[in-house]
């Protein structure tokens, strides 16, 4: 069984949810992977992979490839394709990957099971579980009658194993040069270059509850104790407390941390759906009735604007320990 | 200008979800159906277009059963000229290439500027159809669009990543997939609602698409089952009575119970 591994890398680092990803073929292969890595003044990055389970690293580094096109990206991929002619191809579920993977999947006549928690084989078959419909159900998907398998994982889920080991052989990848018709022009950082939710391992949210955007300091405050990301409920993101990038839900980001704090937040379904799946979860809350606490594996019921601080505090002082 | 809009009809998220007896697919007894909230950022996008060009059409192209037509309708209510439904004959579940391809027989029918699909279909939540689109027509895409500017034959638009956007560049035609924060979809008026009944939607068999992954024995990604998720253990709940004693508790549930922090 012979994997691909699609590896994304942006400002020179390698993406931890690729490592997922590549660890995750070695893991189901019983060996090692091969993998593609597009980008400008990558070579560098891809012995390192070696550690990750990749084998063979076909590295396309371009001045064409310095800022992501589709284009470029899926003719990588596309390349080493053609080269490797693998069993699957394994693309973690971030911005990129999700760009990449339709377009990847559709120019070689086949679908691709997407987003996945959880994934193994059954011979050389890849069989993958999904929540679907808001994170009401779980869905148990395979690739049908496609030849080739795409598969696509949801970030920081599988683990990401560094084994001591041999350093990956690097082959530069040859691919005609790449003149995207959608192209783009630049990048802008927003809010100063927050940890986005999708990636963090921890999430303070923050919702109704904290009463105004002239409380976020409170959330915040908590935040920073954690070091984790800023999440944020509909209702606050629609009242135009946050930006839409902080959004967690159903029509915001669907995220799986390790630990999930909400505070404030009542627990709307299309909330639940988009963090249902945390392996934590803490609420804090003063209704004890709030939905949110059949889902929190620990709440505290009280007033918020004590319970925060008191918290941020706690975090505090067993982090100094 | 011309656009393609395509919708998804699906479940209400606030809809309860039962498990059908076949194991792989939901009960659809209770269920009420609406247009993916997605679809919808892209629809208020291309009547924008149209409004603020004073020409070009939009029309508006869903896959499904019967009840697309309602989502249609609905569409056709809030502005949308004309629309296309492919009948699919029951609700079973059709992969993403499938429906990408029905969508691109379709697309390929009119010359249009743009296609917009919504980021992802509420329900499935794959964000796979709009990219395969573009692929099978060889056409430029941007995906999770929250801000457009239209120039002659070209576009800028702003894509949301991790942490950022990307400013894309890109000739038209163009295939585009919307993402929250693109605008605020209008509601149908009343006049819309009653002047949508006159509008023709124009009715298409999937079989004669030309789409093998039609056939489920063809199928090229299948849904095996489907099950409720495994209940989550109670809470543990800690009165805030003493807010400090309550965080300390907490914090240390989290350190030696948990061990996440």
């Amino acid at each position: 069984m012979k994997f691909l591994v699609f590896i994304e890398q942006r400002d020179g680092k390698i993406r931890k949810a690729s490592l997922e990803a590549l660890s995750l073929a070695r893991r189901l292969a019983g060996g090692p992977a091969v993998a593609v890595l597009p980008g400008k003044g990558v070579t560098a990055l891809a012995a390192g992979l070696g550690a990750y389970g990749a084998s063979v690293v076909h590295v396309a580094d371009r001045d064409d490839l310095a800022l992501y096109s589709t284009k470029g990206y899926v003719g990588a991929l596309d390349a080493a394709a053609k080269k490797e002619s693998p069993d699957a191809v394994l693309i973690a579920a971030t911005a990129m990957g999700k760009d990449v993977a339709p377009r990847f999947a559709a120019r070689h006549d086949v679908s691709a099971i997407v987003d996945l928690m959880d994934l193994r084989l059954e011979g050389d078959r890849l069989v993958g579980s999904r929540p679907v419909y808001s994170g009401k159900a779980r869905a148990e998907v395979d690739c049908g009658a496609a030849k080739l398998q795409v598969a696509t994982t949801r970030p920081n889920v599988f683990p990401a194993e560094s084994q001591p080991g041999a350093d990956a052989r690097v082959e530069p990848l040859e691919m005609p040069e790449v003149a995207p018709r959608a192209r783009v022009v630049r990048v802008e950082a927003s809010e100063g270059r927050e940890l986005d939710v999708s990636e963090a391992d921890v999430i303070v949210s923050g919702g109704r509850g904290i009463k105004g955007p002239e409380n976020w300091p409170l959330v915040r405050d908590l935040q920073e104790a954690l070091g984790a990301a800023l999440g944020a409920s509909r209702a606050v993101v629609d009242a135009g407390w946050i930006d839409h990038q902080h959004q967690v839900g159903q029509t915001g980001k669907v995220v799986s941390p390790t630990l999930y704090v909400a505070c404030g937040i009542s627990g709307a379904i299309q909330h639940l759906a988009g963090m249902g799946t945390s392996k934590v979860i803490v609420a804090l809350n003063k209704d004890a009735e709030a939905p949110i606490f059949k889902v929190a594996t620990y709440g505290i019921v009280g007033d918020i604007f004590q319970t925060i601080p008191e918290v941020a505090k706690a975090v505090r002082a067993v982090k100094a320990e | 200008m011309n656009s393609l809009v395509c919708v998804a009809y699906v479940p209400d998220t606030e809809s309860r979800i039962k498990v059908a007896p076949d194991g792989r697919s939901i009960d659809e007894a209770d269920v009420k159906w609406i247009v993916s909230p997605y679809d919808e950022f892209g629809l208020e996008e291309a009547l924008r277009i149209r409004e603020a060009r004073g020409t070009g059409s939009v029309t508006v192209a869903s896959l499904g059963p019967d009840r697309a037509k309602a989502g249609l309708r609905e569409c056709l209510a809030r502005g949308a000229d004309e629309a296309v439904w492919i009948d699919t004959g029951d609700g079973r579940y059709l992969d993403a290439l499938a429906t990408a391809k029905a969508l691109a027989a379709v697309a390929k029918e009119k010359p249009y500027d743009f296609l917009w699909f919504g980021q992802k279909g509420v329900g499935y939540d794959e964000s796979l159809v709009g990219p395969m689109v573009a692929e099978l027509l060889d056409l430029p895409h941007v995906a999770l669009v929250v801000k457009l500017e239209v120039g002659e034959g070209r576009i800028t638009a702003h894509r949301e990543i991790e942490g950022a956007h990307e400013i894309v560049e890109s000739p038209l035609p163009c295939v585009l997939t919307a993402q929250k924060g693109l605008n605020e979809p209008r509601y149908a008026s009343l006049k819309g609602i009653m002047g949508a009944k006159k509008k023709p939607i124009a009715e298409k068999k999937l079989a004669e698409l030309g789409v093998p992954e039609a056939d489920p024995a063809a199928a090229k990604t299948r849904w095996r089952k489907i099950e409720l998720p495994p209940a989550r253990q109670a809470v543990k709940l800690i009165p805030g009575d003493d807010p400090a004693a309550a965080a300390s508790e907490l914090v240390r549930l989290l350190r030696e119970e948990a061990k996440v922090i």
